[in-house]
């Protein structure tokens, strides 16, 4: 059966048009960011410079093409429509009359479609890997780069053992479908998981000691929050059934956060061991501020701007990693539509067909992008002060 | 000097025996296990048939006694076939003394390969070899480029030369090789047909320009953009000096003062940043060579991996590791020869 086309400009604006909820989200935040602009701090003064423009406009782009993502893509990216395999950008399919904008893949499924739902997976485990790195990083960070001596040796030592593993050696090793029969990575999220909740209590309590009322709402809701994510991805059994993680997801995340955290610990030990000859740390120590406190109410603000910093670059390195991960095959499900996994699938095929390879690899790339602009953007502004 | 070399060889070798053990618990899991004996027997092997397969061929021995024999402090036994009595080697293609021994890591030997069927070293040391050969053109095409870059780009602090070359290493940084590997294909194999789209040719033929570009630029593109930023820093602060601002002031031109004054001073800092790329180097090797059917190290280690070879993923890690812990001491002690502001503590 011969399929029609659309020509090149219809496909252009076929495209333009299906992303319209993320053009109308994209005005709206950026005319409220440049309305309030004076009032948002660092957030506004990204708005100064060409660079962070660039970043939060990328960035958000792809933000709301994962929110959206249900609004935006024409077709399921799983099904499989079989008169449309590997068909050319632009064909149409006889039965909706909805264009494939970006052609067929191999298995006749919608590319676009496919690049706009793997921003979902890109954009959940991504930041959530690297937030929970942040969280373990810094909780062993601060006494490490501290305290220093033995507790600087054993931890140090820890982190370069992990550091020295090459990546792919790693997720080789620890995301491979045989290691969910184990009790491994279970183990592994048990103990990643605590850290926050060790974290947020530790950062209470070391605060409001002295005013127990307030101190027990603060200490009771991160038990009860903590603890009910925590149930919820470690054993997978929320009793409210909202938060549920597949086991070859909790895999992934837990090799991204393993991965990840000793970098953020060397970042906070350095930060720590620079800030702790500050005068203020020496005028806390005389008050007799406890160690602790002294570490996160301190230490920690005032290492916040590289911090920021970081956790963009970092962001984008997990999206790298991610993509490593789908390009090995590794964890994630063969028919997942992240970007990683299309870029195997249609890497292998390169000679045949070129169509289904292009847009998740710019996906890919303009997001980590979008993050190092960013980055670059914001590293600049916290230079100035 | 020597004390901190051999403190730090000392860590070294401490680490590594770390890294092998936690890699020798993780291959030796149950269903890695089951997988490594199901690739040696075939698919519908019954359960007691696997176990005794295991069994025979020493998997299922203590797991401290069977690290040490591969580490070589333990002696390894011969099998003896309890029917016959007879002497036979466990791997046909690996050659066995028919008597105890010790041969582990410390005695050289890195075992035997259940994938490629052959000993671990004939098949990992000529893949070290063609990696090198990747490596060499690799760093060939990267260091100099990444350099010229970075200190363009940094003694004019501002300018738009600075500017775009600045949004040109980010955007190298921001593609990881199996994105531009998928583009630089796209474009230079598909499109304008220059080059060809796979070195598996290389491995049989030999290297030529058409089969080796494509991984070679994957690679280096990767690292150019880290290496420009890191070189761009180090010359921008260097141009900030007081001894540049006084051979300006002596009448010197500027291209003199870039290169006579600024440029030394300012490739420190770049230099350990190439010696820490190597580990990262490590991961692009891996991608390079699976996107390329390059038969080297990366090839090898996926392959290993991806079969549970328990010697073989043994000696890749070894040999990664290595190459990881060795230049980040030559990038310390490197640093400290090259500035002699710096000394060892």
């Amino acid at each position: 059966m011969e399929l029609e086309y659309l020509g090149g400009f219809q496909i252009l604006f076929g495209v333009l048009w299906r992303f319209w909820p993320v053009w109308v989200a994209l005005a709206i935040v950026l005319a409220l960011s440049y309305a309030f602009k004076p009032r948002l701090g660092l957030y506004g003064q990204l708005f100064d410079t060409g660079v962070g423009v660039a970043g939060v406009v990328i960035c958000l782009f792809w933000a709301f093409t994962a929110i959206f993502a249900d609004i935006v893509s024409p077709f399921d990216p799983l099904a499989q429509i079989f008169v449309m395999k590997d068909a050319l950008p632009g064909a149409i399919e006889p039965e909706t009359g909805q264009a494939f904008l970006f052609g067929g893949d191999r298995l006749a499924r919608d590319i676009f479609s496919r690049m706009v739902y793997g921003s979902q997976i890109v954009l959940v485990i991504a930041p959530a890997a690297t937030l929970f790195a942040l969280m373990v990083g810094t909780t062993l960070g601060l006494p490490a780069g501290y305290y220093g001596g033995r507790v600087d040796s054993i931890l140090s030592f820890l982190a370069n053992l992990v550091l020295a593993f090459p990546v792919i050696l790693l997720f080789y090793l620890l995301v491979t479908p045989g290691i969910m029969d184990t009790p491994i990575p279970y183990a592994m999220a048990g103990l990643f998981f605590l850290f926050p909740i060790i974290f947020f209590c530790a950062l209470f309590y070391t605060r409001f000691s002295g005013r127990p009322r307030l101190l027990v709402v603060q200490i009771g809701l991160t038990v009860l929050i903590g603890g009910w994510v925590y149930v919820g991805l470690v054993f997978d059994a929320d009793p409210l059934g909202i938060i549920s993680i597949r086991p070859n997801e909790l895999n992934i995340f837990v090799a991204v956060v393993f991965a990840s955290s000793p970098g953020v610990f060397r970042i906070v030990r350095g930060l720590v061991m620079d800030i702790k000859t500050r005068d203020y740390v020496a005028a806390a120590q005389t008050r007799g501020e406890s160690p602790w406190y002294i570490m996160l109410w301190e230490v920690l603000p005032n290492a916040r701007g590289p911090l920021i910093v970081d956790v963009c670059l970092r962001i984008g390195y997990t999206t790298i990693l991610l993509g490593t991960l789908g390009y090995f095959g590794l964890g994630l499900a063969p028919e997942s539509p992240d970007w990683g996994t299309a870029i195997k699938e249609s890497s292998r095929l390169l000679r045949a067909y070129v169509h289904p390879a292009l847009p998740p690899v710019v996906a890919l790339m303009s997001f980590v992008l979008g993050l190092n602009l960013l980055a670059d953007a914001l590293r600049e502004q916290s230079l100035k002060d | 000097m020597i004390a901190f070399i051999g403190r730090r060889l000392g860590t070294m070798a401490l680490t590594m025996l770390c890294l092998t053990l936690v890699v020798f618990f993780m291959v030796n899991l149950e269903p890695n296990l089951r997988k490594l004996a199901i690739s040696q027997l075939d698919m519908r092997s019954s359960d007691e048939h696997i176990e005794s397969w295991l069994v025979k061929n020493g998997y299922r021995d203590n797991f401290f006694v069977r690290y040490g024999r591969w580490l070589g402090v333990v002696q390894k036994q011969p099998y003896v076939d309890p029917d016959t009595g007879a002497v036979t080697p466990r791997f046909g293609y690996c050659d066995e003394p028919a008597e105890p021994h010790y041969g582990g890591i410390l005695q050289g030997d890195f075992g035997c390969s259940t994938k490629f069927k052959t000993t671990v070293a004939a098949k990992l040391f000529p893949a070290l070899g063609a990696t090198g050969i990747l490596m060499f053109w690799v760093m060939v095409v990267m260091v100099p480029v990444a350099l010229l870059i970075g200190v363009l780009a940094g003694m004019r602090e501002g300018t738009r030369t600075d500017r775009s070359l600045s949004v040109a290493s980010i955007t190298t940084t921001a593609t990881p090789e199996y994105v531009s590997g998928v583009i630089f294909t796209v474009i230079f194999a598909s499109w304008l047909g220059w080059l060809n789209g796979s070195a598996a040719s290389a491995t049989r033929v030999g290297i030529t320009f058409s089969n080796f570009t494509l991984p070679v630029m994957t690679m280096a593109i990767y690292g150019i953009g880290y290496i420009a930023r890191m070189t761009r820093a180090s010359m921008v602060e260097v141009m900030t000096q007081q001894y540049i601002r006084t051979a300006r002031l002596k009448g010197l031109a500027f291209n003199a003062v870039v290169v006579k004054h600024a440029l030394r001073n300012a490739l420190i800092a770049p230099f350990t940043v190439i010696m820490l790329q190597f580990p990262w180097l490590l991961t692009g090797v891996v991608i390079v060579e699976v996107m390329f059917r390059y038969q080297g190290f990366g090839f090898t280690l996926v392959e290993a991996a991806g079969n549970n070879d328990i010697d073989l993923l043994l000696g890749c890690s070894l040999v990664s590791v290595f190459v990881v812990l060795f230049t980040q001491l030559i990038s310390d002690v490197g640093y400290a020869y090259l500035n002699p502001r710096i000394r060892v503590s």
